[in-house]
Order: structure tokens, then sequence, then C-alpha cells
């Protein structure tokens, strides 16, 4: 009982005060910024998430392993960890588009989610064929330090408790039936949110004649969490984005 | 012509120089060396032909054996090598799944990762029989995968696990677009041991020698990885019984050491810090105190922790004697790591296959008292995270010598040509083993990766027996297996 007592009184308080406003290690790969009139090999990129004529990277593709940091000075990353988008052609960043304009204009929070899903928001997550990163990173918001649940947001078992799903990986064949019998599983209304590079383009396994992605083509797709893996804080942010104004 | 060939660990070897032999003759040869095997795979040869590969370790002496045998277009099947050999089943079924060669009388040829739909399960006739399929989404946040058990009211008599839902083609992919990011992805929470593993298998083929600052990073960032995933396990494992300051204790320490990756390298999980030639970011002496400040109080929290949970008798009691694999069993069935540690084989790598720094730095195996239950597996992940931590100063210690030396070397070299590589690295559940080959004009022509998983599986099939079907999550949590390493 005091050995319990002595390892509870040691931990003392854990939870980050404030998610929305937290601060991020300067060595993090964030948000990056794009700088006109330097040269840069758009081979260089893994999974051709670079552009250069005109210059550009795709969230939706970058792994933000800072390969194209380290061989040019047209990229640098920031610690910027607000990643998300409600809108795919928006996480195409170029050298017009800075921090602060991204932030404003990233997401769009329609009115009847907000209504719906402000205060509560349970989602089913489908692994399909993620590689256990992003897996590991959801798990992490909603431990002590991220604690999720504060804010009505949690992950639960089963799909009929569920107000949308959570999809990492990049979708092979194999799980593609198990991953449209969830959805259709999920009461009406909705949400479809892809979380981390796999999900959202196949990332670093696009080239693979093993997956299906039928599926991001059949309905509709709500938001986009960039990110290989998602950081936690980047996933909460991202849907408290969505769902409050 | 000699049987086998004779190398080591982190070795090339002439393609030329692999003894190719009659499958007969092979298969005769397996079983008078009795070796454990850590590569059994084939490889289209062209013109009908199919190349099966065999890699066997000696652990004792530090030594693998390497050899091979053709197929001809006609040669359809062979006695299997399982009937005598048990822990050669998975290499089987894999082998006949990707070449449909059959291992005539294997007991137990089913589909690896493909071809779910004709998957048979085993099946108990009986009134109180009854089965419980279980996936492939799970209840919790984790990978795919489908668990029919066969039960007799709350008891376990046997678990059958079909895998495959994670099949992404990465052995496909590595031969058509081999990179670092590719590597890190294959298995998300093993990502330096994989990136390692690739990395030297790179460097081995290029003919680079990569410099100690990098190895000695690279070292650390390992030891760090098994370090942080064995304090989420411990937590894991904490929920899985309900005792949820365990859990909260944990997860929370589990983030420092992954905040301290982070602060090397800019990702939680060590993410773009090894690179073929070396390594990206540097471990400057200002971080390494800083880190090392933070891991001295990352070890009190968990050897607190740990020690007022081994004290709790309910804790200990859904611990001890639950999921138990007997060392028989284990070395039957072949498993590698930390599940066949935690059962009394004592398998580790990084000691059997040692590179210069285990001596330098007078790194030596520490005995462990294996009982093969969740409270073995429990207790190894706990001395393992003291080994580790322990291991990190001292590799810490050892960097301040090599300050000044370069953190990757030019790679900018070609492939050397019909060329075979193997690279061993023991990741957090055991050996991650990687394999090349090239073809004549020096491209690679085929990679091959056995996770540890992919013989521990089974071996969480053997834990539950006998087990109430409630405690399947604690024995699987236990073991903690990937799906993305098992199913590539």
């Amino acid at each position: 009982m005091f050995d319990t007592l002595k390892a509870r009184y040691y931990q003392g308080k854990q939870y980050i005060k404030d998610i929305q406003k937290a601060q991020m290690r300067e060595e993090f790969r964030g948000f990056p910024i794009l700088f006109e009139g330097e040269s840069c090999d758009e081979n260089i990129c893994p999974t051709g998430a670079l552009k250069t004529n005109p210059l550009s990277i795709d969230m939706g593709k970058c792994t933000f392993c800072g390969a194209c940091e380290r061989a040019s000075k047209a990229i640098q990353f920031t610690n910027g960890y607000k990643l998300t988008s409600s809108d795919r052609n928006k996480l195409i960043v170029t050298p017009e588009v800075s921090y602060e304009y991204y932030l404003k204009t990233a997401v769009e929070a329609k009115e009847e989610i907000v209504k719906t899903f402000g205060h509560s928001l349970k989602f089913r997550q489908v692994s399909a064929a993620g590689c256990n990163g992003c897996e590991m990173e959801l798990n992490a918001c909603s431990n002590v330090n991220f604690d999720m649940g504060r804010y009505g947001i949690d992950f639960v078992a089963s799909p009929r408790h569920a107000d949308g799903i959570v999809i990492t990986g990049p979708i092979s064949e194999n799980m593609a039936y198990a991953l449209e019998d969830c959805y259709k599983s999920v009461p009406n209304p909705k949400l479809v949110v892809l979380c981390g590079a796999c999900a959202i383009s196949g990332g670093v396994f696009q080239n693979s004649a093993k997956l299906n992605r039928e599926f991001l083509e059949k309905y509709p797709i709500d938001l986009y969490i960039p990110g290989c893996p998602v950081h936690p804080l980047t996933f909460i942010n991202g849907i408290l984005s969505y769902i409050r104004k | 012509m000699d049987k086998w060939i004779k190398t080591k660990n982190n070795t090339k070897l002439n393609l030329s120089d692999i003894p190719v032999l009659k499958i007969e003759e092979l298969r005769d040869g397996i079983i008078e060396l009795n070796h454990r095997p850590i590569g059994f795979f084939g490889k289209n040869w062209g013109f009908g032909l199919t190349r099966l590969f065999v890699i066997l370790a000696d652990d004792e002496n530090g030594d693998l054996y390497v050899s091979s045998a053709m197929f001809s277009a006609e040669q359809k099947s062979y006695e299997s090598l399982t009937q005598i050999i048990p822990a050669f089943h998975i290499f089987e079924r894999e082998f006949y799944e990707q070449f449909g060669i059959e291992p005539l009388n294997h007991p137990w040829l089913k589909p690896v990762r493909q071809n779910q739909d004709e998957y048979k399960f085993f099946e108990m006739q009986g009134e109180e029989v009854h089965q419980v399929a279980v996936g492939p989404i799970h209840a919790g946040v984790i990978e795919p995968g489908h668990f029919r058990f066969m039960c007799n009211g709350e008891t376990v008599y046997h678990l059958e696990i079909m895998l495959g839902y994670q099949h992404r083609g990465v052995e496909e992919l590595m031969v058509k677009s081999p990179s670092n990011q590719l590597a890190e992805s294959i298995c998300g929470d093993s990502v330096i041991a994989y990136n390692t593993a690739y990395s030297n298998i790179m460097e081995i083929l290029k003919g680079i020698e990569i410099s100690n600052k990098a190895q000695l990073i690279r070292k650390a960032a390992l030891e760090m990885e098994r370090m942080a995933i064995h304090i989420g396990d411990l937590g894991a494992i904490s929920g899985d019984i309900a005792y949820l300051m365990g859990a909260s204790v944990f997860g929370a320490t589990r983030t420092l050491v992954i905040n301290s990756m982070l602060e090397f390298s800019g990702s939680r999980f060590g993410r773009g810090l090894i690179t073929v030639g070396g390594v990206n970011y540097d471990f400057t002496p200002e971080k390494r105190n800083h880190v090392l400040e933070t891991l001295s109080k990352v070890i009190k929290d968990v050897e607190r922790m740990t020690n007022t949970m081994v004290k709790n008798s309910t804790v200990m009691s859904r611990l001890e004697k639950t999921g138990t694999v007997s060392e028989e069993r284990a070395k039957e069935a072949g498993l590698v790591g930390m599940a066949a540690k935690a059962s009394g084989v004592d398998l580790d790598s990084r000691f059997d296959f040692p590179d210069k720094w285990m001596e330098k730095l007078e790194f030596t195996k520490r005995g462990f008292k294996a009982t093969g239950d969740v409270n073995a597996r429990f207790k190894l992940r706990y001395k393992e995270i003291l080994q580790s931590y322990s291991m990190i100063k001292k590799i810490f210690a050892k960097l301040a010598e090599y300050e000044n030396e370069p953190l990757f070397v030019d790679t900018n070299m070609n492939l050397e040509k019909d060329a075979f590589a193997i690279s061993i690295v023991e990741g957090w559940r055991g050996e991650v083993v990687h394999i090349a080959l090239t073809d004549d004009s020096g491209n690679l022509s085929h990679y091959k990766i056995k996770d540890p998983s992919f013989n521990n599986w089974y071996g969480l099939a053997l834990a539950v027996r006998n087990n109430g079907v409630s405690d399947f999550p604690l024995c699987n949590k236990s073991f903690d297996l990937s799906y993305a390493g098992n199913d590539l």
C-alpha cells in the first residue's frame, strides 16, 4: 500500500495542460517551408512528395524523413505539428504557403459537424496494413500525457458504437473487404479520417501491387492527417480543429 | 563439393561459392547438421528452375551455414523437413505458398499470407466444444489478424492464427525501389532494427566500412528502442490485468524515452536517423548528457513501479503460470528472441553473433531464471530494460572518443555483382534477418526478410492452450508479436 502511494506520488501530474498550445521540440520535422530559387533534386524523395517544377511538397505523401532538407536549402522542416487538412489538395505546400496561412485555411469546420460531434466523437480504428507506427501513436493519444478522452474523443471497440473510422496503412488487398465491412457497420452520419502518409497516398508502398485502395474512391473522406507516423499532438489537434469552432 | 559454406554475420558470399545440391542431399545435410534455421527461401532461377536457399545458425560458435538446392520445372514436391525438425514448419509453408513446391507429409500445410479463403481451420468434434472467432479487426488500436479458438467452456484447447492481412509486397518493393524509408516502414515498432539490418546489407554489398561513431550511434539507438518498447509493453501487460496505475506510469515513462529519441533524430521512433553509409544526426555531448539524465529518471520510475507490482499478490496471481511455454516446446517450435529466452532457450544474436563492440565495451550475457509464463516475459522485459540502460551509458561514454569522426561516408559505389549478403540484428523481439542477392549487373535480384514473429506466432498458439480464453489478451500482449513483420 505504502509502495503504491509512493509510486503514485513520484509520478505527479503527467498531462499536457493545453494540447492546443503544447510546445514541440525544435528537432521535430513538421510543416515544411519552401524557398524559391534554390536548386534541389526531386529524385531524392523516396515517395515522390517533392516536385521541383514548380516547387512543392505533398504532405500527403511526405514521410518527413528530412532527406530533401539535408540535400538542399530549398526545403526547411519547421516544428509546426498542426498539419491536418479537410481538403486533399491543401496538403500540397508551395513556397507561397506559410504555416500561419495553412493553419487558417487548411481545415474547414462545417456547422453541422461541429453541432453533431463537437462534444463527443467516438472512433473505430482500422489498421489496413499499417506498420504499427501510426497505431502506436494513436494508442499514445489516450495515455496519461495526451489524454485525448478529456475532449470527448475516444477509440471504441465496436463500429456500432462509433461515429466514424480512422484508417491507417496503405490498405492491402487482404484488408479491403474488412475495411469496407467495418465502414458499413458504422451508423450515419459518420466521418472518415485518413491517418498517416500510407493511408493518404500509399506512402512508401504506393507502387505495390498488393494494395487495393478502391475504398477511398467509393466513399467521402473528411479529414487528412499527415505524418509518418502521425504525432499524437498532430492527431488530437487535427480532430479538434474539425469538430470545435 | 562440400555440402555447406560457412560464414559469419554481416558478410557477403559469392553466389558461385554456395553449393547447389539435390534436394535429397540438402535435406540429409540439414538433418545431419541439426542447427537452427534462420533462412529457408526460394528464388526463381529462370528456365522454370527454382533455387532453394537454406541458412542455418550455429549459435554457440557464431557461425552461419549456407547451402542451396535446385528444383527443375517438373519437380513439384519433396519430403518435408518439418516431420523431423518441427522448427521448419513455417518456412516450408512459406516456400510452398510462393513456389508451389509441396513439402510432402507436412503436418500443418496451410496458407501463410495469401489465399485466406482456402484456409481450413483445425476443428474438434464434441458436444461441449465451441469455436470463438476474433478479427481481423480487433477491439483495440492494433494490427489486423484472425484468431480462431477451439474451446471447451472457458478453456482453450487450441488456437489457430491466420495472418496475411498486412501483406504489402514488401520484399518485391525492396528489390524494385530499396530505400531507408521503406525499410523503416516494414515494421514500425522496430524502426532501428530494420533500418540497421537494411543499411548493413547495402554497406556489405557496396564494400563500405562506416565510422565507429556511426556504429555506436546505431547501437545506442537500438538499445533505446528496446527500452522504449519494453516499457510500453510492461504498461500494456498492466493494462490487460486491470492494474491501471502500472499502465499509466509505464505509459508516461515510455513517453520520456521516445521523446529522447525525438531529441536525437526528430522522430519519436528514430525514423530518419540511420542511412546507408552511417547516420544522419549526431548524438552530441550536450544531447547525450540530457538524455542520460532523462533515462536515469526513467529507470528509477520503472524500478519503483515494477517492484511495487511484483509485491502485489493480485498482480502475481495473474502473471504466474499463465500462458506457459516449456523449454522443450520452445526449442521444438523454433522460437527466437525474447519469447525463447523467457522459456529458457538462450538466444540473443547480440551475443551469439557479436560485433567488435561487444568485447570492447565488455557486454556480457546475463542469466535469466526462465519459467516460460507471462511472469517470465514480464520480468525478462524488466531485466532487459536495465541491461539496455547500462549498455547505453557505456556506449555514450565510448562515443566521446570518436567525437571528430564523420557521421557518414561516401556511398556512391555499385553493389557487388552476383553476391549473397546476410545481416542479423537483434531487435527487441529477437533476431531480424535480412538477406539480399544481386544479379550479374549489380542490381538487387532478391530480398528476403525474416521477422522474429515469423517463428514466434506459433509459440503464442502453444502458450494459450489450457488457459482461459479471457487470458488470451494477456498472453498475446506478453509476446507482443508483429503482424506487419510477419505478413511483409
